[in-house]
């Protein structure tokens, strides 16, 4: 999709690229008009001259002038350049506007006429509230409380002096220096003075000094390469502080920019994707296959969305729906069961899938269908969703990074095992193992890692075996062990990113600046100290 | 996962020796609970409602402990300090046994009006208990998270304690009509009808939350002694008459509820915990149930159980090479009595009343690995040899992903879910034709339908951004939802194509309709091209 200005293609139009970059490289060296009058006023000058009066003289920008400094200064010893700074006084907005307009309290003397005015109507006059108290304390004007509509304002003078004006007109003459020192700074105390300090150059003529200087090339040129003429030929130091013309370009979502990452570890681990193309799922795939209770607090409406259209899943395998029920309701398997009344109906609700276990269950299963039993291994990251408090760490919606390992006899040492390598690839070597619990898995351990920054260990994810009550009704051998892991995209995309609200990451509300700006995703180098090299 | 808060100083005198913040955090990590927060009273009210309203509030240091959301054991400081003692070898696991009174034994008789309600109840005594004001709080306190946890918010079990020499045997629990229901609640001096009760508790904060459990039920759940005293209105209030305090000496304690399993475990829990203060110390004195169809049963059941693994099996599935002898030992220290029997080779295992959460061997074996020490066992790699594939869906993804970004399109993610308003109103679109799948319990209008299109996100992306420079160029290859095939947004008349490949229609490109782009509060043209991938497969 694409939203472009009226009458724009693609690609024309404002595109904004070079709006912070002044000048390109190579084309920073202003040795146009300026420099030139530069130099022949130079030649003329007795001893030097100052950047700013030439600018004044010449009626241009002072940036211009001193472009034109620094453009001769860097090919040599041509001229030399002496930066001074001097202070001046400029007139404020506001003290620009009095200069011009008069005090508010001289504007204030004015609207009163001979007969007096109502002291609510001064007020309401633009300069009425600061000229009406000056105008008072400089008794110009007095207040008749007892006049018959309220207080009214008279004259106590014919005429004044608006010293304020004269002072400030005074200024932006030039000549400040005529004030005394109170004067200024009672002005400056009204704001309507400042002081500046101007950078400008003292320019003198170097030891090299011509007023011909022989033009640089810009750029190495095709016809210069053919001729050989670039071996005779000044070329102008390339400005390396500049900061470049970003080249346009689309942009990856940083987000995504990780999930590629973590499918790449997964594919170089030798892990096959699993299929999560469906948001929707049935209570029974979501929960009961992996022998989560039906009165589970997962379950709940305030945890879990569930869907009103279509509201329930019609086609349920029914053999292995009957091996969930009596596991979850009576036991087996070498299991007490959780002992409670299995309900059909509850398995069918429909919902928005809480986990990508969801999708876990329905390959194992259908890896118990395959006879003879082969071994697999098994990933996905996809979205899933949580009817949850929304704050700077949750959103509705997040995805969720699994790993599966299915074969005999594996070990929690093996999961712990495949762990390392799987945070090895992300950069994380500090490992350590909590003891946890998971309705679907036990054992059961949390995974965390030492934050250099934090300065202590953090969770990083959840693994553990699946429970036999899960893989048996399915139809798995029974010395078939399945070890499993799972972590957020978006918890390491945040670390990685230096991301602290969520909903600076995720969603429409984002800023495209965040995904023009990000940087490349390498989880396993991490950036150096920052460096800054001077140009040479 | 349920946070247990314990006084340190308390808990320290407990296991009989101080940690410090550093040593403890460590202990909790290895048996697999977790120090969550140091705080005090003090602290926690001035973080709530400022440093004000906390003054002269108690600044005595408490652990906030989370505790596996399984472990009902760990609920109290009771049960915390019984289980780190006995992890760390410096007590026995004590014996639960229920004994029969001297005298009567106390009887609940339930009728069958509860059926339709609340048809479970269960029932024990503490005879001889010594409260003091730390033991009294933590037994309310235990009360109160089992009925946050596994009784499901009074939902499945409610709990109610009394003390017994305040009232007369035999009780009887039964189901009456809310107007026939009168009697003093506790910390209320008079008496109201369960009507009025209702009435009052809807601005209770902590009651108001348990009275949709019977609110709309014709009869409401009460039991009474044999005097007519109520001693509870379950799942919402006791009675004052039998309210227990710091000098009751003997508690009849009832769950009732509507899953018998929990209700069983509940009591068990809770009389396992706090027999510790009996004079007969883990000894608790049995109760009868009398069911409406004439069968009684005993309880507490506390009831032990043997199971039998393998020595072997414990070593395969933890990674480990123990002698029976030695996981014996590391069972027994997760209060899981175990010794070697048969050919040196099978393990029994005595499953005690308070680990209901054992169900399988798959737990002993994960008891066996935490007194083990996770990080003890040895990392391997397991040897599965496989052949890795994409999903062809992601793999073609992923490949278009990159070229959608090299032709200078930058990805936007947006969310799946999102208003009706999103998919049909603004798109020109009626909702019926979208076809979209409806979530019935949305919190805010946000949530209301899956997306049958990506164009409302992007679009809503493009309005967040109206500062920065045109043009925008972005796309999203992501899943929507629909039901089946559904009607595509208005665009502008002529200026709209139909996309096919390879013999079959996959989606529409063209000019959005000047009255989409203004739904979307955008003000600039846009066109849009959605095309379904999947037939490329």
């Amino acid at each position: 999709m694409a939203a472009h200005a009226p009458g724009a293609g693609s690609g024309s139009g404002c595109s904004g690229a070079g709006r912070d970059t002044p000048s390109a490289p190579g084309a920073a060296m202003a040795d146009g008009p300026v420099a030139d009058v530069l130099l022949r006023r130079l030649e003329a000058a007795d001893g030097g001259l100052d950047s700013a009066e030439l600018a004044a003289e010449l009626g241009v920008e002072h940036q211009a002038v001193v472009g034109a400094v620094k453009s001769l200064q860097a090919l040599g010893e041509i001229i030399e350049a002496e930066l001074r700074s001097t202070k001046r006084w400029e007139l404020t907005a506001e003290g620009e506007e009095i200069a011009r307009e008069g005090s508010h309290e001289a504007r204030v003397f004015r609207s009163v006429p001979p007969e007096g005015l109502a002291q609510s109507e001064l007020m309401r006059l633009p300069s009425g509230k600061v000229g009406f108290s000056k105008a008072m304390s400089n008794k110009w004007i007095r207040v008749d409380k007892s006049a018959a509509d309220g207080p009214r304002v008279f004259r106590v003078v014919d005429s004044m002096e608006d010293d304020v004006q004269r002072r400030l007109q005074l200024v932006r003459g030039g000549q400040a220096e005529k004030l005394a020192e109170k004067e200024r700074s009672e002005l400056r105390k009204r704001k309507l003075l400042t002081e500046v300090t101007l950078k400008t150059y003292w320019v003198s003529k170097g030891s090299a000094f011509s007023t011909s200087v022989s033009k640089q090339e810009a750029e190495l040129s095709p016809e210069m390469i053919s001729s050989g003429s670039w071996r005779d030929r000044p070329f102008k130091p390339y400005n390396f502080s500049a900061r470049g013309v970003l080249p346009d370009s689309g942009h990856l979502h940083p987000l995504l920019k990780v999930r590629t990452q973590f499918r790449q570890i997964f594919l170089e681990m030798g892990f096959t994707e699993m299929p999560t193309d469906n948001f929707i799922e049935s209570s029974f795939w979501n929960f009961d296959a992996l022998f989560q209770p039906q009165q589970h607090p997962a379950r709940d409406q305030h945890d879990t969305f569930f869907l009103q259209d279509p509201a329930e899943a019609l086609q349920l395998p029914m053999d292995y729906v009957h091996r969930v029920k009596r596991t979850h309701s009576q036991g087996g398997y070498g299991s007490q069961g959780y002992k409670y009344t299995w309900k059909l109906d509850e398995a069918r609700k429909n919902l928005l899938r809480t986990h990508t276990t969801a999708a876990s269950a329905r390959a194992l299963y259908r890896l118990a269908r395959k006879k003879p039993f082969t071994p697999i291994k098994y990933f996905s990251i996809d979205r899933v969703f949580r009817n949850e408090t929304l704050d700077a760490t949750h959103l509705a919606e997040f995805h969720q990074i699994e790993g599966v390992v299915a074969d005999h006899g594996l070990t929690l040492g093996h999961l712990m095992g495949v762990l390392r390598e799987f945070f090895t690839k992300l950069g994380i070597t500090q490992l350590r193992f909590k003891p946890a619990y998971n309705p679907y898995t036990e054992p059961s351990m949390e995974v965390f890692s030492y934050h250099q920054g934090l300065k202590k260990w953090v969770e990083v994810g959840n693994s553990g075996l699946f429970r036999p009550e899960m893989l048996l009704p399915m139809g798995l051998p029974e010395n078939v062990s399945v070890i499993a892991w799972g972590l957020s995209l978006e918890r390491p995309t945040m670390i990685k990113y230096g991301i602290n609200n969520i909903r600076e990451l995720v969603g429409h509300k984002v800023n495209l600046q965040m995904v023009y700006d990000s940087p490349l995703c390498r989880l396993d180098a991490e950036p150096g100290p920052p460096q800054t090299q001077e140009a040479a | 996962m349920p946070t247990v808060s314990v006084k340190r100083d308390l808990l320290f005198k407990a296991l009989g020796r101080t940690y410090t913040d550093e040593e403890f955090d460590e202990l909790c990590f290895e048996f697999g609970l977790e120090l969550d927060e140091i705080t005090s009273e003090k602290e926690i009210i001035s973080k709530e409602q400022g440093d004000k309203k906390a003054e002269g509030a108690s600044d005595v240091v408490l652990y906030k402990i989370d505790v596996p959301a399984n472990r009902y054991d760990l609920l109290c400081l009771e049960g915390l300090v019984r289980g780190l003692q006995v992890f760390k070898e410096r007590i026995k696991a004590p014996l639960y046994k229920r004994v029969m009174p001297n005298g009567e034994i106390q009887k609940l008789i339930i009728t069958e009006e509860t059926a339709k309600i609340r048809p479970y109840a269960v029932a024990a005594v503490l005879r001889n208990i010594k409260f003091t004001k730390d033991r009294y709080d933590s037994f309310i306190e235990l009360q109160e998270k089992l009925h946050q946890n596994i009784c499901r918010k009074r939902a499945l079990v409610a709990i109610g304690a009394h003390d017994l020499d305040s009232l007369s045997g035999p009780f009887t629990f039964t189901a009456k009509r809310p107007s026939d229901i009168k009697f003093k609640p506790l910390s209320k001096t008079k008496e109201y009808t369960a009507c009025e009760l209702m009435n009052i508790y809807k601005t209770d904060n902590h009651l108001k939350h348990y009275l949709h459990i019977i609110e709309n039920k014709p009869l409401y759940p009460v039991i009474y002694d044999s005097n007519g005293v109520v001693l509870s209105m379950p799942p919402i209030i006791n009675g004052n008459h039998s309210k227990i305090t710091l000098n009751t000496r003997n508690v009849f304690i009832e769950c009732t509820g509507t899953d018998f399993t929990k209700a069983k475990i509940v009591l068990d829990i809770i009389v396992t915990m706090f027999s510790e203060y009996c004079e007969n110390q883990f000894t608790v004195e049995a109760a009868e149930v009398v069911f409406p169809n004439g069968k009684s049963y005993t309880f507490p059941e506390l009831a032990y159980r043997k199971e039998m693994v393998r020595a072997d099996l414990i070593n395969k599935k933890v990674g480990i090479r123990e002698t029976p002898e030695n996981l014996a030992k590391l069972l027994t220290r997760m209060c899981l009595k175990s010794e070697v029997i048969g050919d040196g080779n099978q393990i029994e295992i005595e499953i005690p009343p308070t680990r209901a959460d054992i169900i399988h061997a798959c737990d002993i074996v994960e008891d066996a690995a935490i007194a083990y020490g996770y990080n003890n066992i040895q990392m391997t790699l397991p040897k599965t040899y496989t052949i890795a594939n994409q999903f062809p869906l992601n793999k073609l993804t992923e490949l278009l992903r990159h070229d959608m970004a090299a032709a200078g399109f930058t990805e936007a993610l947006t969310f799946a879910l999102c208003s009706q308003e999103d998919i049909a109103d603004k798109l020109g679109v009626d909702i019926s034709a979208t076809k979209a799948v409806h979530i019935s319990n949305p919190k805010t209008a946000e949530f209301q339908v899956a997306r049958t299109t990506l164009l409302p996100g992007l679009l809503k992306t493009i309005a967040a951004n109206r500062k920065m420079p045109l043009p925008l160029k972005l796309f999203e290859i992501s899943d929507i939802v629909v039901k089946d095939s559904s009607r595509g947004p208005a665009f502008f008349p002529g200026r709209c194509a139909e996309v096919f490949a390879r013999g079959q229609s996959i989606g529409k490109l063209g000019v959005l309709h000047p009255d989409v782009i203004t739904k979307f509060e955008l003000t600039m043209p846009c066109s849009s091209l959605e095309i379904n991938i999947e037939p490329f497969l």
